[in-house]
């Protein structure tokens, strides 16, 4: 069962990654972005882990409500409220409870990531963070391990793709060729996820 | 008509100085009616490109006198963090909308016609319909 303290680790294993990664993540974000993606989540992350220390929420679904929020108020950039919106989906499907199984973990992130595409209104072959999140949902039912396998695999997928969404459409047919900044930091999402788990 | 029927715009931008330009912009063009309020809340709280949620909340709430609030948005960030805020339920002010409207056209249009002291459905059908005025 996967308690409070899991997801704490999980948000705090994300932050330290998105900081190690800031560079590449900025460096992808440059030729077919605003070349601000890796400092926007750095910001995010690093306020994500202040708040969880300050308040300390005491069950799954809190602490993500709590990071999805801190993340939609901080981070300035599209990626705010698109992780805002998964994390804080994820955390209402969470509901109350004190600890969670993996299935119902794998349900409730389904949620989230149904609801940023809604928000987004980006599909599987957008080339978006979607690419990553929805192959890591499809395999998180096996393991943690492989849903990492899957969100590095869906983010590298892209590479070949011609970005529908957000500021990369703008540049049409240059985005191909180009490994989409959101579906690589929802890699790193996934990848904190697994480490969180000792995966 | 008292200045409590008036609806409240905001207008975000993910640049302070286009968001307040348009402000300035729509509130000249409105001319001579009632005073619209209307409140600016672009880039980040930094001074940066971007968008604040904060700046966002602040400024439908300082223009919110009761009948409702129409938010306007340039593009990308700016639009999701408003829906992502409407989503959140408790963070602006009751019968706040998310506009679909051209920023520029859209907020002369949303001002000049809340100016009139109609409600929020007409201001928003004024926003919106600016779209179908084609320049070619």
């Amino acid at each position: 069962m996967l308690d409070a303290d899991f997801f704490r680790r999980w948000m705090t294993a994300t932050a330290a990654s998105v900081d190690r990664e800031a560079e590449r993540l900025t460096a992808l974000d440059s030729p077919i972005g605003d070349a601000d993606h890796g400092s926007n989540l750095q910001r995010g992350f690093t306020a994500v882990v202040a708040v969880l220390e300050k308040e300390a929420p005491g069950t799954p679904g809190a602490v993500l409500t709590l990071a999805g929020r801190q993340l939609i108020s901080t981070v300035g950039g599209a990626s705010g409220p698109l992780y805002g919106t998964l994390l804080r989906r994820t955390g209402k499907a969470l509901g109350d409870a004190g600890e969670v199984g993996a299935e119902q973990l794998t349900e409730a992130l389904r949620t989230g990531v149904d609801a940023v595409m809604t928000l987004g209104g980006a599909a599987p072959g957008d080339a978006t963070m979607i690419d990553a999140l929805v192959p890591a949902v499809d395999a998180l039912g096996d393991s943690f391990a492989a849903a990492r396998t899957a969100a590095e695999e869906g983010a590298v997928a892209t590479t070949p793709l011609q970005a529908r969404k957000g500021r990369a459409s703008y540049v049409g047919e240059r985005s191909i060729g180009h490994q989409d900044p959101g579906a690589t930091s929802a890699a790193l999402l996934i990848a904190a996820l697994a480490e969180a788990a000792g995966e | 008509m008292s200045d409590e029927q008036l609806v409240g715009i905001v207008l975000v931008s993910h640049s302070a100085e286009v968001a307040a330009s348009v402000a300035e912009l729509a509130k000249g063009l409105a001319g001579g009616g009632p005073v619209v309020p209307v409140a600016p809340a672009g880039g980040t709280e930094g001074g940066g490109l971007g968008t604040s949620s904060e700046l966002i909340a602040a400024a439908a709430a300082s223009v919110d006198r009761g009948a409702g609030v129409a938010v306007l948005t340039d593009l990308g960030s700016a639009v999701l963090t408003v829906k992502a805020l409407l989503a959140e339920g408790d963070e602006l002010p009751e019968r706040t909308r998310l506009v679909d409207a051209p920023f520029v056209e859209g907020a002369v249009a949303a001002v000049v016609t809340a100016s009139t002291g109609a409600d929020l459905a007409a201001v928003e059908a004024a926003a919106t319909e600016a779209y179908t005025y084609r320049k070619v």
